[in-house]
């Protein structure tokens, strides 16, 4: 049967993979291309390469690095950050990405989605939504880092994006995110029980059994952590192994 | 004249089996082509593809690529890559259009409302990295039983003549995700994208000699 993906994420900055806590305390972690191969020889099954590139003057370096790490890296590869026109898909496919991740753009621009989903497929669209807690039961979608609030509900967002052609969900705590404290798991349950297209869960992977509450209780079709591979803390390899000692299907 | 010629007819970005199929075969020259005449001349031919059948469909023979398909597919190793595999067979729920007909058959969807055993739901697309159970061919040389690919798909192939089915995966029952007769082999996974176990069978196909 299908496995439960576990997905490193990589935050690039000015050639460099970051790991801050909520977007601030930015810490090096290392090459970017260096930190995928040693993913890949872990098993991660898929990895994601967020831009988190504040001036748009260094925009191309996350172009070299995904050409460099197509050239080595034979799994799905997703790059997000600042897609803002269908120009922006095409350019992340050509470059080698097999997934683009869009965010913002999809809050100011929905029809972005719906477009270049109807031009390049499904298969290469992921909605990447930042959540947080506005009441018991209620998440609201925020954009720009999670600066900015929208006033729109997560869960008709993403059944929204699900409708317009987004082939999968990264929804992203940003109450958890940075925290280590586990995902929100009744956020990713809420969203990932409405939804026909698989839902990646993110923000606040602090352990292994993070990972494993996520799909168990919080029914993701796949999970995404960073700091806990990027600092050596485990590698891609315990995770699966954690997750399939409880029963749960992964690649080995 | 290439060796390897990857069929390109607009349907999404092919950089990813170039790359692999350059990594299995570095000596090899690897073309990605719109050109009915680098197809029929080159040794084997891959044949991708990724987004809706129909248009898929519509792009191939709005370059004119249909007849060197056809032809390729009859007369040379073939390798059919996701949509590509699905564009073999006569029909496709998908848009309600037909395919190249080259095998007898139908593309069907995923059933809605999916459970596994545990009584979870399954997601559509079907994404992500699934077991496949093979049949003895030489493409499936040194790829372990049950080795896991990915997949990204909404759609799979029901062959009418089952002799043509090379492998199976369950989604939650079986589907056909390989299938092959002859110089033609297709898979519903991306090779390209697969790890180790999609390089072995890239390396299997470069290096398959059918005729």
């Amino acid at each position: 049967m299908l496995a439960k993906r576990i997905i490193p994420c990589l935050d690039v900055t000015a050639g460099r993979v970051v790991k801050g806590v909520s977007f601030v305390e930015l810490r090096d972690a290392g090459d970017p291309v260096e930190i995928a191969k040693r993913y890949d020889e872990q098993g991660a099954d898929e990895l994601t390469f967020l831009d988190i590139t504040a001036s748009s003057d260094d925009r191309g370096i996350i172009f070299r690095i995904i050409e460099q790490v197509a050239e080595q890296v034979f799994i799905p590869l997703t790059v997000g950050g600042g897609v803002r026109e269908v120009q922006d898909v095409r350019n992340l496919l050509n470059a080698g990405a097999d997934k683009v991740s869009i965010n913002t753009s999809a809050v100011t621009n929905p029809q972005l989605v719906a477009d270049a989903a109807a031009r390049y497929g499904s298969q290469c669209i992921v909605v990447a939504i930042d959540a947080k807690q506005v009441a018991p039961g209620k998440w609201e979608v925020f954009t720009h880092g999670g600066r900015k609030a929208t006033g729109l509900d997560v869960i008709d967002w993403a059944q929204k994006m699900q409708k317009l052609g987004a082939g999968e969900i990264l929804l992203t705590s940003m109450d958890k995110d940075g925290q280590k404290s586990g995902f929100d798991l009744a956020l990713t349950r809420a969203v990932t029980d409405v939804l026909e297209i698989p839902l990646i869960a993110s923000g606040g992977v602090g352990n292994l059994q993070h990972l494993a509450d996520g799909v168990k209780q919080g029914g993701a079709d796949a999970v995404l952590a960073a700091s806990i591979f990027h600092f050596g803390e485990f590698t891609v390899q315990q995770a699966k192994q954690h997750m399939a000692k409880q029963g749960i299907e992964v690649r080995l | 004249m290439v060796d390897i010629a990857i069929v390109d007819y607009g349907m999404g970005n092919l950089r990813s089996v170039y790359q692999a199929v350059h990594k299995v075969a570095p000596a090899a020259e690897v073309c990605v082509t719109e050109d009915a005449k680098v197809i029929a001349n080159a040794q084997r031919v891959i044949f991708p593809g990724q987004g809706a059948m129909p248009d898929c469909m519509r792009e191939l023979d709005a370059r004119g690529l249909r007849q060197a398909v056809l032809d390729a597919a009859h007369n040379k190793p073939f390798l059919g890559i996701c949509i590509g595999l699905q564009m073999l067979f006569e029909h496709s729920a998908e848009g309600d259009v037909p395919g190249l007909g080259i095998l007898k058959g139908d593309v069907i969807r995923f059933a809605p409302e999916l459970k596994d055993a545990q009584g979870n739901k399954l997601k559509v697309p079907h994404m992500g990295w699934n077991q496949v159970r093979h049949a003895d061919h030489l493409l499936w040389q040194g790829i372990a039983q049950d080795a896991r690919f990915y997949y990204v798909h909404s759609y799979y192939v029901k062959p009418r003549d089952t002799d043509l089915t090379q492998a199976t995966s369950d989604y939650p029952t079986p589907f056909v995700s390989a299938v092959g007769r002859d110089n033609l082999f297709a898979v519903q996974f991306h090779p390209e994208k697969s790890a180790a176990a999609g390089l072995r069978l890239l390396h299997n196909f470069v290096n398959w000699n059918p005729l």
